[in-house]
């Protein structure tokens, strides 16, 4: 059979898991790490990355919509999704998910960024008119109360959600590593550390996402990019880096010391097959160089033109290591029989539903989405008057 | 109290999420069958409706009744435990009137590559074959009597 060496299961031949499943992961993980980032400005002070808090916020919600996307296209029948909420199956972590997805969209994300526009969306509805004036009445909720005591409270609860919405985001994302962890039955999936690289890497491709999308559009918009914003986003994304790292290497180590029934076949697999995707893709070029390019940015004091190119290379190199990670995950751990005596392939189809044109229209379409969310809700409306283009 | 009054547009953002609560269990109260976790996680009337389904299959005690001559042969080849309708098909309605349904012959071409056909899955020491190789489109009954089908000479099916 075409693909298939030595022994497999009839049922392991063809994936069950395609590229979308990789993509899932990927844009689950964006979304917590870009929370998280958000969460050092409101809930630790960290006043550098203030530039980035709203983008961060908005770059979260963009992704998290798109977040069921894939699995949308990859079950089918999207019309049967609210049976999920309709009779809800506690033991299904699977089911339950859909729950955590609301609590998080609606309860975090929506609700912060509601939070933190109020006042700016209650000023547009006073100085616009017509129909505008109407959409920010409604986005406003028809209270345009923005007394400084009310934005007190605003300031106050805002600071409890985001509290409440870090351990969210972790169970987000930590849900999705628990999903591979807890299959006992495949080895390269079932770890207990699944959840919490899962996490740290999340964090790693959220906070170079959002790093490269303040970067660009600062850009765009003919701004000056702040340098301390940045460099002290660089810095935590080294230091996440490093854990994350560690954490891979960690595992990495484990099972190699366990070498248990399982690890000449998944060897031999990382040897062949996951050689390009895993050795050379994920470890060598997206994790080693850009946390090379990171600690000589942290221990050299470089000229801030290079600095920035380092940092625009590194967050490429690291989004690429992180996307290449979930694609071992999820394609590499269906590749070998469970019988350990066989190995299938994945051939990515280009145009069918669970293709690359469907995964990389997926990928995209959270920028869209940015954009829009961007054009009703600018986050540097606040700056100070100077810093604002004319014409944007 | 100024609190509520500087805290209203909570209470708005609040009662959003309590008419969305209250939508999803009207909703919830019409899509959601009233039998839906009689018996566990499914509708429980789809027992009902399944049990209410004609039955298709007959049973080979059934085929047996009549067709003695087939049954004997079958019995004394490796074909003795699989089932007459599992190459048959699904026969109820020939078993309750035989005059009126008469299924028709299966063609062994086909019929035999569906479990004989090589695979790595399968057990080395059941007979597979590549049907294309082995026959070149020839039917197998041909050769192997599909109710007894080891070839006597030859010393069994391969």
């Amino acid at each position: 059979m075409n693909g298939v060496e030595g022994f497999m299961y009839p049922n392991e031949i063809g994936l069950q898991w395609s590229v979308l499943i990789v993509l899932y992961p990927f844009i689950t993980g964006l979304v917590a790490g870009a929370f998280i980032l958000a969460s050092l400005e409101r809930v630790f002070h960290v006043e550098a990355v203030k530039p980035t808090y709203r983008l961060a916020l908005l770059t979260a919600l963009s992704f998290l919509i798109v977040a069921p996307l894939p699995l949308q296209l990859h079950l089918g029948h999207p019309e049967r999704s609210p049976e999920m909420y309709f009779t809800p199956h506690s033991t299904s972590a699977m089911a339950m998910f859909g729950y955590v997805y609301l609590w998080y969209l609606m309860a975090v994300l929506v609700f912060e960024i509601w939070l933190d526009y109020r006042k700016d969306i209650v000023l547009l509805a006073r100085s616009s008119k017509g129909l505008l004036r109407l959409k920010y009445k409604v986005m406003s909720l028809g209270s345009d109360n923005i007394n400084p005591r009310a934005l007190h409270i605003d300031e106050k609860v805002g600071w409890v959600v985001t509290l409440i919405g870090i351990p969210s985001a972790f169970l987000l994302h930590g849900y999705v590593g628990f999903i591979f962890g807890s299959i006992k039955a495949n080895p390269w999936w079932s770890s207990p550390l699944m959840p919490v690289v899962f996490i740290f890497s999340a964090m790693v491709s959220g906070i170079a996402g959002v790093m490269l999308i303040y970067m660009a559009t600062t850009k765009l918009r003919g701004q000056k990019i702040e340098m301390r914003c940045v460099d002290t986003i660089a810095m935590y994304l080294f230091y996440i880096f490093i854990i994350d790292f560690s954490l891979e290497m960690l595992d990495l180590i484990h099972r190699i010391y366990e070498a248990d029934e399982s690890f000449r076949s998944l060897d031999f697999l990382v040897h062949t097959q996951l050689y390009i995707p895993h050795i050379v893709i994920q470890i060598m070029l997206g994790t080693i160089t850009p946390l090379v390019l990171l600690f000589i940015t942290q221990v050299i004091k470089l000229p801030e033109q290079l600095r920035k190119r380092i940092y625009v290379v590194s967050g490429c190199l690291a989004l690429m290591g992180i996307f290449a990670m979930r694609w071992n995950v999820v394609i590499g751990g269906q590749l070998f029989s469970k019988s350990f005596l066989g190995y299938t392939t994945y051939k990515m189809a280009l145009v069918t539903r669970e293709g690359s044109l469907v995964a990389l229209a997926l990928a995209i379409l959270p920028l869209f989405i940015l954009w829009a969310l961007i054009k009703v809700l600018p986050p540097w409306m606040a700056e100070p008057a100077s810093h604002q283009p004319a014409g944007d | 109290m100024n609190i509520f009054k500087d805290a209203g547009h909570l209470f708005r953002f609040a009662g959003l999420f309590v008419l969305a609560f209250i939508v999803f269990l009207v909703v919830r109260g019409y899509v959601v069958p009233k039998s839906f976790g009689q018996y566990g996680h499914y509708r429980g009337d789809a027992m009902s409706d399944i049990a209410a389904h004609p039955v298709k299959f007959a049973g080979h005690q059934a085929c047996e009744t009549c067709h003695t001559d087939k049954a004997d042969e079958k019995s004394k080849g490796k074909h003795a435990h699989v089932n007459c309708e599992a190459c048959h098909g699904a026969l109820a309605k020939h078993a309750d009137d035989p005059a009126a349904v008469t299924p028709t012959k299966p063609d062994t071409a086909t019929l035999c590559a569906r479990c004989h056909t090589a695979t790595a899955a399968k057990p080395k020491e059941f007979p597979q074959v590549n049907p294309s190789d082995h026959s070149n489109g020839v039917p197998c009954e041909t050769c192997h009597q599909p109710h007894n089908p080891a070839i006597a000479d030859a010393g069994g099916a391969k």
